[in-house]
């Protein structure tokens, strides 16, 4: 696994102008951050219609059963789209300018936003094959991101 | 075809650009001023009042001076434009109002208002899994979609750059434009990168100012100052499921949708329009919405800019007042008064000859098409 973009762990979980945004756990996406922590890539899946689904939510939104569980996915998929990001939305990416942002669309279907790493800086490429990995950001999170497969 | 039964009597609109010595209600109240003028009305003839981004409703009628017998407040996004057109024309053809008051008011430059970071709420809750990977703002969703665009079908920098240096002449030729110098294409290459693909000149001008619209049934309009523009067809379609992501169709469903509708209520098509008002809050938002809108083939927006055909004196002239990219971001507001003017025949040097019809489009989580009329019918 490569190493991802630096990230010093925050000391505590209170959220500081200096740290990068953190992701916002619910009860639906809980199970898909606790999945990452283990470096499982877990998805909703409809038992119903079969079809996995992202963002998490409390029904398949495909045929709208109630009866999902979370399966373990493959983690590979293909860059369907990308942005190079050069402007400093937060202070705390300032020194990852300008910084990737991928859409990756997974073999079981759903796509997934993260950042493509261990590629050499060279830009993303659309339709290129990856494949997860698992960044430890501290205790409680740990992020998932891609790199080329 | 049916007979036109809702008009716009009256327009007004603000200076543009830095106002800090307006808030939004000022530039609001600045606005609805210029507008009930030009209609020949005055505030005690609105039974009806829909405000767009100016903060408080209440306080607004208040500095006003009205009681209307319906009032709404409705977001500050661009999409509302259309919905609150849309909400007026079923209001005045119900019945339930005779004249309605649309009114926009817009300090954001001012204000220092962002479209990224942390005050950013575009893409429905998805801050909550973006930030943290650093994706923020409409701009780097848009870029998203144009690079998938670019792999997809060929489209290029300089397709975004004829589109963006179109409209910044169009806003040559009108005196309340912001930003007014011709650019070229080394200019547009030379721009900054904000969210790549797209250059700072991709992006729309945030400013300080405001929009209001008078709408009211066709037989009152026949009483006031302007000669009436027909509001011929309008429509409107949500794409809200999965908007996390990008639409993968670029919303080409949904603007042809709304093109359709709004299309054959009027009775019109595309070889009927003059000219056309697109929301351009970032260069791409105009290739998808003449895609969907069938002004060129799907894929084939590029090339067809490049040729030529939005600029004035050609076949469809496109904002021609200079858009959000280069008149002032005034979300759609602006655009619809442009559309007016050019029925109207007000737009001096940049008056399209012999406007006929107008039609506006917008490509967002909220489609919406509205075909403008000289003529009822
Ligand atoms: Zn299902």
């Amino acid at each position: 696994m490569t190493a991802p973009p630096s990230e010093s762990a925050p000391s505590s979980h209170a959220p500081s102008p200096h740290a990068k945004p953190r992701p916002r756990m619910s009860p639906d996406s809980k199970p898909f951050w606790d999945g990452c922590r283990r470096h499982e890539l877990l998805l909703p899946t409809c038992e119903d219609c079969g079809r996995a689904h992202l963002p998490p939510g409390p029904v398949c939104p495909f045929c709208f059963s109630d009866r999902l569980a979370w399966k373990k996915a493959s983690g590979r998929g293909r860059i369907s789209t990308f942005v190079v990001v050069h402007k400093e939305w937060f202070p705390a990416f300032k020194p990852d300018l300008p910084y990737n942002v991928v859409q990756v669309e997974l073999e079981e279907g759903p796509r997934l936003t993260a950042n493509l790493v261990g590629h050499g800086g060279r830009k993303p490429v659309i339709g290129e094959a990856v494949r997860i990995v698992f960044d430890t950001i501290d205790d409680t999170l740990t992020m998932p991101r891609f790199e080329p497969a | 075809m049916a007979q036109a039964r809702a008009a716009v009597v009256g327009v007004g609109t603000t200076a543009y650009g830095r106002l800090p010595e307006y808030d939004a209600y000022d530039l609001g109240m600045w606005a609805l001023t210029e507008a009930l003028k030009d209609a020949g009305l005055g505030f005690a003839d609105l039974d009806g009042i829909i405000v767009n981004r100016i903060p408080d409703y209440q306080r607004f009628c208040e500095i006003a001076g009205i009681d209307p017998s319906f009032v709404t407040i409705t977001p500050g996004h661009g999409r509302f434009a259309a919905i609150c057109i849309e909400m007026a024309l079923q209001a005045v053809l119900s019945g339930r109002c005779r004249t309605v008051a649309l009114v926009y008011g817009n300090n954001g430059r001012s204000a220092g208002a962002a479209y990224g970071g942390e005050s950013d709420s575009y893409g429905s809750g998805g801050g909550a899994i973006w930030w943290p990977y650093g994706m923020t703002s409409p701009g780097a969703f848009h870029a998203m979609m144009m690079r998938s665009h670019m792999a997809q079908y060929g489209t290029k920098p300089e397709h975004l750059a004829e589109l963006a240096m179109t409209f910044r002449d169009h806003a040559g030729l009108n005196p309340q434009a912001v930003m007014r110098k011709p650019f070229t294409l080394d200019d547009y290459m030379n721009a900054r990168m904000i969210a790549e693909p797209l250059r700072l000149l991709d992006y729309c001008l945030i400013n300080d100012g405001g929009v209001a619209l008078i709408i009211t049934t066709a037989e009152h309009a026949r009483d006031c100052a302007r000669p009436p523009v027909h509001i011929r067809g309008a429509a409107l379609q949500t794409v809200f499921a999965n908007s996390m992501f990008p639409p993968e169709d670029y919303w080409h469903g949904a603007v042809a949708s709304v093109t359709g509708r709004s299309f054959r209520e009027a009775g019109l098509g595309r070889d009927d329009m003059q000219a056309l008002m697109i929301y351009d809050n970032f260069t791409p938002t105009v290739m998808f919405s003449l895609e969907g809108a069938g002004y060129c083939g799907r894929g084939e927006s590029g090339p067809f800019v490049a040729e030529g055909h939005l600029r004035l004196g050609r076949r469809y002239p496109t904002n021609t007042s200079g858009g959000h990219l280069s008149e002032s971001y005034m979300q759609g507001w602006a655009l619809n008064v442009e559309a007016v003017r050019q029925l109207r025949g007000d737009c001096g040097d940049r008056q399209v000859s012999d406007a006929a019809n107008v039609h506006y489009i917008a490509a967002a989580p909220v489609c919406s098409s509205i075909v403008y009329s000289r003529d009822p019918s």
